[in-house]
């Protein structure tokens, strides 16, 4: 029980934390001092105490589309273990659900842009469908490399099977971190793929979509991808740190280090390189779709060796 | 329960001669047939649905005076599975039906279309309930003959002609294959009873028994490349006899290809992965063509193509399961597909009325030509959003559930089978992955750019909702697809007892119940969500200013619907990296002259399979022509050529007479 309540706080007040801990890096790399850490917390609420404007163009589908981002992010982060080695919602075959759970938030958040009737936000939409059905093999082939080493289609399990007890990490699990970074990105749309600080029509995917959000509504889409963020994190920091078995203070102790360590590497790539032209980002997210084949192809073998 | 099925037929087959009989009034003909069909799903829905749960069905045998085969039914459970499809979707079309022609009402005589489609049902509940080849056989071409007079429905129009005919060729092609499958089978088994098929040992040449049904069959399911009829046909048919055709007509084929594999034996792991090979492409060739798609309802067909590959997956892991001995995952297979075909069948019997709804008020199916429908058709915009959410897969609806079998299929199958065949069932969780990805693109795309926006035309920005009488059926097509999807580990036990018969179990394993009620679980804790949010977001704006104001158009004051994003934009970027895939056809006239006057540019992307089976068959035609040759009606030498076969025949006969030669 302590542990449910653990999962359900770490899920549901730290995601901001660590968007304020890219933020300040991002900043630092930048020469700025930047805004406080808590920064994400007071602009939720600045946002949350806002009204909204809506367009005369859109429908019940334009209110829905950050209800149902937000509720599926956060059923969504109830299937991947956080501070234990199990989730509250965890079965076998949770990382499909997982999956699609993500897929149901961009689907209405693709229908909402698409309500506007704004040729920007349409763009965006199309460009957010294109890339994201090309990640979704990649995070499969994790995923079912994950699977495999565990034996069961569930994420607690899985990440525990990969960690050998004291030894170097597996080449696999290594290639299948690198394939995971990759989706991590192109899922939170960060660059190389997106950029979260532009929604010029050159470079909009995602910030793009939301555009005509505001209120409480745009606060809904901040937390969510926020949330998003934090729970594609753990699955890294779980990969790589054999973190899953510890639970309690230790666990979540892990956990926050691990994903400030993963907030700091999004923050260097995004100081370090420049958003990638539009018609090299397929190529980027299918090398997760590649490098993941890899991963699941050298499990396959170590397992029947 | 089996003569509760025979009564539905029968309700069925009266309310066609009925209808044919009131043919002089629409009205009538409506009335009388639209109301045999909905008795005759009812009785015949809840007949199957008792034998899935487990009540006994028994089988009638009656002798008739052809010399071959025998009037002989049965319900078992994959019959019964498959007639529960059938009477569902076809009730739901029914009524859909009665209110979408009524519509027509001063185009033409609407008595065919009621008559076809009675008979067409029968039919098909016919061929899922045969025992005996020739019954069978017998069965399926009245089903496909009466699809082809609904097909040709509005037969005034050139590209509905030209449907029927391509629908008509690939149908009878079809055919061929299967009267040489059952023929063969029945020369094994010593008779064309199902039972003795069954019963008999393996033929020694299955392997080219095999792809006589898988061809045969394959082309009524829509397989890739045999689906290039489906686009044509279900566009064409009037919207109500595409919702019954994609829905379960064409899982036909896939019932015929699971009966079929039971008269072969133990299946080798090679059918396995030829069936994942072809769900494969079928699912993402189909999902791409799809994307590529500007007219609604050839969108929805090519989808019928994805989901009969996303079918074809689940009887490959199922093969395969079955091959290497391991019921595990030769069950969760076969109930993945099977599971999938009902979806299947209400998701899309929902989207094509919802098509046809739409097409109904704006007149037009081209889809750049519609948009902002949601708010002026309501239900239509709920009930299609719905199927759309449904078809892409995504949870808390019925389409995650069958998917979610399928994959749970292949990580079972990853971690059980031997290496080789472990391996491609692995890779069959990626593979699913992008067909579904690229669903849901097309979904939005298809969703977003009809029902939300702005109209684009004048037509679409007239459209009003359409009557009770179509809206009602999509709302419970709609309904059954939430059920489904919340009531997961429920809708297992319909499909458990032929999923199980066809892994030779006795019963379904326990060990997918537990996980099937999670998968609702997680269904109902995001519902719960998504309403605890949508309360703390009307709770945060009570008294608050909130405004109406035009959409952000990034300083530009004058915006026109005309600017907004079109499903062809959409669709680019998706289309890019995939573009090998499509036959590239583009027509431009530039502009000429000093005054020039007319320029124009157009271009789309062309099925490369569809291409070259019509070249194939224009070059077969052209062979037939040469033949034509012997034909140039001079009587005498027709008798000339009557002679020469008879003195052949006779040397033939005569030669094997002498025992040199018969060596």
């Amino acid at each position: 029980m302590t542990g449910f309540v653990l999962h359900l706080v770490a899920l549901l007040v730290l995601p901001p934390l660590f968007v304020g801990v890219l933020q300040k890096t991002k900043a630092w790399f930048a020469g700025r001092q930047g805004a406080p850490l808590l920064q994400p917390y007071f602009d939720l609420g600045r946002l949350l105490r806002k009204g909204s404007v809506y367009s005369h163009t859109t429908t019940w589908i334009f209110r829905s589309g950050p209800i149902i981002g937000l509720a599926s992010t956060l059923t969504a982060g109830l299937i991947v273990p956080l501070v234990d080695a199990r989730a509250p919602l965890a079965f076998f075959g949770d990382v499909i659900a997982f999956a699609y759970l993500l897929g149901l938030g961009r689907f209405f958040t693709m229908a909402a842009a698409l309500d506007t009737g704004s040729s920007f936000e349409g763009m965006g939409a199309s460009r957010e469908a294109a890339f994201s059905a090309l990640i979704e093999p990649g995070l499969f082939c994790i995923l079912a490399a994950m699977c495999l080493s565990g034996g069961v289609a569930s994420l607690g399990p899985a990440f525990s099977s990969l960690h050998v007890p004291g030894g170097v990490p597996h080449p696999a699990v290594v290639i299948t971190a690198t394939a995971l970074v990759i989706v991590l990105l192109a899922e939170n749309s960060r660059i190389p793929v997106d950029d979260p600080a532009t929604h010029l029509e050159l470079t909009m995917i995602h910030e793009v979509m939301v555009l005509d959000h505001a209120g409480p509504d745009l606060a809904f889409i901040l937390y969510g991808s926020a949330v998003k963020l934090f729970v594609i994190g753990a699955m890294l920091v779980h990969l790589v740190i054999p973190v899953s078995a510890a639970g309690g203070g230790t666990g979540l102790a892990v956990l926050m280090a691990g994903e400030s360590a993963v907030a700091v590497l999004v923050a260097v790539v995004e100081s370090a390189m420049a958003r990638l032209r539009m018609r090299r980002v397929p190529q980027f997210v299918i090398g997760a779709s590649v490098l993941g084949a890899i991963g699941l192809l050298i499990l396959f073998f170590r397992g029947r060796a | 329960m089996l003569w509760l099925v025979l009564c539905a037929i029968v309700f069925y087959v009266a309310g066609g001669f009925a209808a044919a009989l009131a043919a002089r009034s629409d009205r009538a003909a409506l009335i009388t047939g639209t109301a045999c069909a909905v008795f005759g799903s009812i009785l015949g829905s809840g007949a199957s649905l008792a034998v899935l749960l487990g009540e006994a069905a028994g089988s009638v045998t009656a002798r008739w005076p052809a010399p071959v085969g025998q009037f002989q039914v049965g319900l078992d459970g994959l019959s019964a599975f498959f007639a529960l499809c059938v009477f569902l979707v076809s009730g739901l079309s029914a009524v859909y039906g009665a209110g979408y022609l009524a519509g027509q009402h001063h185009a033409r005589r609407l008595a065919p279309a009621v008559v076809f489609f009675d008979l067409l049902v029968a039919s098909m509940a016919l061929v899922v309930i045969a025992r005996d080849g020739v019954l069978f056989l017998l069965a399926w071409e009245v089903m496909s003959m009466t699809s082809f007079f609904l097909v040709t429905f509005e037969n005034d129009r050139d590209d509905v002609r030209r449907a029927g005919t391509i629908y008509l060729a690939a149908s009878h092609a079809g055919v061929v294959l299967l009267i040489l499958f059952f023929t063969l089978v029945a020369q094994h088994a010593g008779g064309f009873g199902f039972d003795a098929m069954q019963r008999a040992t393996a033929p020694a040449s299955s392997g080219a028994l095999f792809w006589l049904a898988l061809l045969g069959f394959g082309s009524k399911a829509g397989f890739w490349p045999m689906h290039f009829w489906l686009p044509e046909a279900h566009p064409a048919a009037p919207s109500h006899v595409s919702a019954l055709m994609s829905g379960v007509m064409i899982k036909m084929g896939v019932y015929g290809l699971l009966r079929a594999l039971t008269f072969l034996g133990p299946p080798p792991a090679w059918w396995g992965l030829v069936l994942l090979g072809i769900g494969v492409t079928s699912g993402v060739g189909g999902v791409l063509h799809a994307l590529a798609q500007h007219d609604l309802k050839r969108l929805l067909a090519y989808h019928s193509v994805e989901n009969i590959g996303i079918i074809a997956l689940g009887i490959g892991l199922g093969l395969l399961g079955q091959a290497q001995a391991n019921a595990d995952v030769a069950f969760v297979g076969y109930a993945g597909a099977l599971l999938h075909v009902l979806n299947h069948g209400l998701f899309k019997g929902l989207l094509f009325q919802g098509a046809g709804s739409v097409l109904r008020a704006t007149a037009t199916r081209d889809i750049d030509s519609l948009g902002g429908l949601a708010r002026r058709m309501p239900v239509t915009a709920l009930t299609f959003l719905i199927g759309a959410v449904a078809i892409s897969a995504l949870p808390p609806l019925n389409g995650f559930v069958s998917e979610w079998l399928v994959y749970v299929a292949a990580f079972r199958a990853g971690n059980s089978l031997s290496p080789a065949w472990a391996f491609a069932g692995l890779f069959v969780a990626p593979a699913l992955a992008l067909i579904g990805g690229l669903a849901a693109a097309c979904f939005v795309k298809a969703y977003g750019i009809v029902f939300l926006g702005e109209p684009r035309s004048p037509a679409a920005a007239a459209a009003r909702e359409s009557g009770w009488l179509l809206l009602a059926p999509m709302f419970v097509g709609a309904a059954l697809c939430v059920a489904i999807g919340l009531g997961a580990s429920a809708s297992l036990t319909l499909v458990s007892e032929p999923a199980a018969a066809l892994a030779d179990l006795a019963g379904a394993p326990a060990n997918l119940e537990g996980p099937l009620v999670a998968v609702s679980i997680v269904g109902a804790v995001f519902v719960c969500v998504a309403l605890l949010l949508a309360l703390l977001r009307a709770r945060l704006l009570r008294g608050r200013e909130v405004r109406t104001a035009g959409t952000w158009g990034c300083g530009y004051v004058h915006p026109e619907p005309r600017m907004q994003y079109t499903a062809a934009s959409f669709a680019q970027p998706l289309l890019a990296p995939f573009a090998i895939v499509f036959r590239h056809v583009a027509h431009t006239r530039a502009p000429e002259g000093f005054f020039p006057r007319t320029a124009s540019a157009e271009e789309h992307l062309g099925d490369r399979a569809a291409i070259a089976i019509e070249y194939a068959s224009g070059a077969f035609v052209g062979f037939l022509g040469r033949l034509r040759a012997m034909e140039h009606g001079r009587t005498s030498l027709y008798l000339a050529y009557v002679l020469a076969t008879l003195l052949v025949l006779l040397v033939w006969h005569a030669l094997r007479f002498i025992p040199v030669v018969r060596v």
